[in-house]
């Protein structure tokens, strides 16, 4: 009953990936991963996604911690924000960090007349495009672990003499580890492939901005083959680096 | 032994001056929901005790709140002469700073560190540098005979280690008081009886005071020095292990140590029922009476019996338990009590019973024992 | 090389969302010329042509046309991909050209308007932006087109023939977005379609740039092999290039061949 849904689910899923290799132009390969913007962007796209979800473990940790601990009133209406920028168009969601940050923005005017600082089109609001796109996908997998954790292992750590930070750092976290790396995998996947939500608040200048999804866009506009290859080389790295991190930390298996 | 320790912990009063080092004095009062506590407890340094009682009486309530992960609404709750909880003064002591060590129901070994790493996760929270804290816990695990396990995670021992290894992680971190939420609970049948033994000799080696919740009355028998009987959430009786044997005072508690319990005035040497019939007894007891005696003296006839058995009476045959190499047969009558009687599977075939039989009932005052109720 | 294949892209969501989606609707008006017709036009068009869809439509009662308002290489990628259209009309010769190339052009590609870059900067200037030579100020924030798009190839075009390098800070891929970095006053400047600047109203102030018309773009418009409504495609781009039609484009900032 469920093996032929489940077939067609693949193929949907697989289909478009084997269009893109089919129409890869294999011969001309080389000479257009040499082409100079190529290797930056690749290395712009890795740096700014482990950054953003570096950023993203910081807060969104702590974050499913107090949506899945706090008891007060209100965590149901903040889950349900926390995950808004999931619905959010990513262009609106670049939009909003704009009318947020940008120089005549909400705070960003404040820091500009301040510091002169500002954020768009710098890596770092690469950076933050993408952590705010990416951070529910975090959130919703660490809560989730959060929930489903025993809370009586923290009881035990604090009958045993461990103070709050102590229960959470030796207890709490390695028990939901397994939940953390899935949800910093997806977090970082996410943010490897985010698009609208960076060119709408960072920009799109080589070597500063332009990450592979937005490369791959514009060598759209004038060279459809160059783009293929791009999108290729995007998804390859995406995949060994998505294997790489879910072999070590998902696959070690806790029970 | 009166069921409260009466004016000695009375919250008003309080008891600064708590003597014996180690001595627990807890007070407890608290609502959950519908659920109200309401326990004095005292135990002294060194005695084990056994918390008895039914689901839903309390127990589990007790023992969260003596380690500080319930709060009470009033109350107090003393270790030695350090208090650990008064809502009057707005006293809580969180359950890291309290020298009260606990063995969860189902151990919650943290499954992400090994053998070791467990026992030794008290002393380092308490401070310990890592390489004082693993040798203390070696130490422990050679106590409890688990030394080849150290190396070891959790999920990869048999229940009987797991429970050595949750009370060398409680005991590691010397506490004046342990508390053992249905240690061998999980356990089975074939398990049970060596770490029972096992149990009740490391905590009498402990030398603190131990708190031992558990609804099995041989392991209160076994391992506590004195029982302490809870039912919603009061203390019905405190005595030790051969005292509550003895002399039931609850139907919940005779069903327990598997005696007949009936509950009425006593005058001369017989005691008229509160729920209707007359008992003969050999004491005497003026007044409230509690009269117990064992199924296996109560003897079941076709007719009605010659002999000096005073307690004889007819009835009708209500339900047929097989026990171990007994039938324990229930007997009601109108005008007198409900007994229950055990007789050999050769007497049942004997005297023909099952459910609607009638039957006589018989047993002697001399097997009873009567006391104030 | 093999002919340009369908591809999928993101584009028309930013597309859309920077230039708003200009749409007629009305009931079924059922076939016969000219009935429904369907319009892709570069997105600097936008202004104009949604005025002359209205009039296109009073004077032909029954038609409808509506317009999909993009990229022109967004649109010649749809059109390449099969999109069910009647009327291409794109900011430059060489997005036509592929679709050209592709063969999915009726006869010749009509130029019907050309569009010179201006240099736009938010309402009171706070860049203090006079010529083309302050656009290589690098403490200035700027943005250009793409040169992948036919706005950014004009201004690498007028750059390149003033003999300057600019300092740009993004790239973007199509001309309203640049615009809207100018409108939420996030750069000091950005080289864009004087057409763009006029219809952004106060928000935006537009700079002459000397020599700006030799590197203005031709819009040329076409009829599709593939269109659903031939005589209605016709008859639209007659409209456009007629005299009513160039009006509309004059008064939008647009020069007229």
């Amino acid at each position: 009953m469920l093996l032929l849904p489940a077939a067609l689910g693949l193929l949907f899923l697989l289909l478009p990936l084997v269009a893109l290799l089919v129409r890869t132009p294999w011969g001309d390969l080389g000479a257009h991963l040499s082409t100079p913007g190529v290797l930056q962007a690749l290395r712009l796209s890795l740096v700014s996604a482990g950054l953003a979800t570096l950023l993203c473990l910081l807060l969104g940790v702590p974050l499913a911690w107090v949506l899945a601990r706090a008891e007060v009133p209100g965590t149901r209406l903040l889950r349900a924000l926390v995950t808004v920028p999931l619905v959010l168009p990513p262009v609106v969601g670049g939009l909003a960090l704009l009318l947020l940050l940008g120089r005549r923005g909400l705070v960003g005017q404040h820091l500009y007349a301040a510091f002169g600082v500002s954020l768009p089109f710098t890596t770092a609001a690469v950076v933050l495009a993408e952590a705010f796109v990416a951070m529910p996908f975090l959130v919703i997998a660490v809560e989730g672990a959060l929930r489903g954790a025993d809370r009586r292992y923290e009881d035990a750590a604090a009958t045993l003499g461990a103070g709050r930070w102590t229960t959470f750092r030796r207890v709490t976290l390695p028990l939901v580890a397994p939940g953390i790396s899935a949800g910093a995998v997806l977090c970082f996947a996410r943010a490897l492939g985010e698009f609208g939500a960076t060119l709408t608040f960072a920009g799109n200048f080589p070597g500063v901005t332009r990450t592979m999804p937005l490369a791959v866009y514009l060598t759209l506009e004038s060279d459809p083959e160059a783009a293929i290859v791009l999108a290729l080389l995007l998804l390859l790295v995406s995949v060994v680096v998505l294997v790489a991190l879910r072999g070590r930390w998902v696959g070690g298996g806790t029970p | 032994m009166n069921p409260t320790p009466g004016p000695l912990l009375s919250p008003a009063a309080g008891r600064p001056e708590v003597t014996a080092d180690g001595d627990l004095a807890a007070y407890l009062r608290l609502t959950r929901g519908t659920f109200r506590l309401e326990v004095d407890l005292q135990v002294p340094a060194g005695q084990v005790v056994a918390l008895l009682g039914p689901n839903g009486a309390g127990k589990t309530t007790v023992l969260h709140t003596l380690a500080g992960l319930l709060r009470l609404r009033s109350g107090r709750i003393m270790l030695g002469s350090r208090v650990l909880d008064d809502p009057a003064a707005a006293t809580h002591v969180a359950p890291a700073r309290r020298e009260v060590g606990m063995v969860f129901q189902d151990y919650l070994l943290f499954p992400h560190l090994t053998v070791l790493d467990n026992v030794a996760f008290g002393p380092r929270a308490r401070g310990a540098r890592r390489r004082v804290a693993r040798d203390e816990a070696s130490a422990w695990l050679d106590r409890v005979g688990l030394r080849e396990q150290a190396g070891s995670l959790p999920a990869r021992l048999s229940g009987g280690q797991r429970q050595r290894v949750a009370l060398a992680r409680a005991l590691a971190t010397h506490p004046r008081l342990v508390l053992l939420d249905e240690p061998l609970a999980a356990l089975d049948a074939a398990t049970r009886l060596g770490v029972r033994s096992d149990l009740a000799r490391h905590l009498r080696e402990f030398g603190g005071s131990a708190l031992l919740v558990t609804h099995d009355p041989i392991d209160a028998m076994v391992v506590a020095d004195r029982i302490v009987v809870l039912e919603d959430g009061r203390v019905v009786q405190d005595g030790t292990p051969a005292e509550v044997a003895r002399a039931p005072r609850t139907e919940y508690v005779a069903r327990l140590v598997g005696l007949n319990l009936h509950r009425g005035r006593g005058s001369g040497e017989t005691v008229t029922l509160d729920a209707g019939g007359v008992l003969h007894v050999a004491d005497q007891v003026e007044g409230a009476a509690l009269v117990a005696f064992p199924p296996t003296s109560v003897t079941l006839h076709r007719r009605r019996p010659e002999g000096s058995a005073r307690n004889v009476w007819a009835g009708q045959v209500t339900g047929l338990e097989q026990h171990a190499h007994t039938v324990r047969v229930q007997v009601a009558a109108p005008r007198h009590p409900p007994v229950l009687a055990d007789v050999t599977p050769a007497a049942v075939a004997e005297l023909d019973l099952a459910a609607g039989a009638a039957v006589w009932v018989s047993f002697k005052a001399t097997d009873t024992h009567v006391y104030p109720g | 090389m093999p002919r340009h294949r369908p591809v999928t892209t993101a584009g028309p969501v930013l597309a859309l969302l920077l230039t708003g989606c200009g749409e007629g609707s009305a009931p079924d008006a059922g076939h016969g010329p000219p009935g429904e017709i369907t319009v892709f036009a570069a997105a600097s068009l936008s202004g104009a042509f949604t005025e002359l869809g209205e009039q296109f439509e009073d004077a032909h009662p029954g038609a409808t046309v509506t317009f999909g308002f993009a990229g022109s290489s967004t649109l010649a990628h749809q059109v390449l991909g099969g999109a069910p259209t009647d009327v291409l009309a794109t900011a430059s010769p060489e997005t036509m050209g592929r679709v050209t190339r592709a063969g999915l052009v009726e006869g010749d590609p009509a130029v019907f308007a050309r569009n010179s870059l201006q240099i736009a900067v938010p309402a009171g200037n706070p860049g203090g932006v006079r010529t083309l030579a302050d656009l290589t100020r690098e403490e200035l924030t700027i943005a250009l087109c793409a040169p992948e798009v036919p706005c950014g190839a004009a201004a690498a075009e007028l750059l390149a023939a003033a003999g300057l390098t600019a300092a740009p800070d993004t790239y973007e891929d199509d001309v309203r977005a640049a615009l809207t970095r100018v409108r939420l006053d996030e750069v000091d400047a950005a080289l864009v379609y004087r057409t763009d600047i006029l219809a952004a109203g106060a928000d935006v102030e537009g700079l002459e740039v000397p020599g700006a018309g030799d590197a203005a773009n031709d819009y040329p418009i076409a009829v599709l092999t593939g269109a659903p409504d031939p005589d209605g495609a016709t008859a639209f781009v007659d409209f456009v290039l007629s005299a009513s039609g160039r009006e509309v484009l004059g008064e939008a900032g647009f020069d007229l061949p």
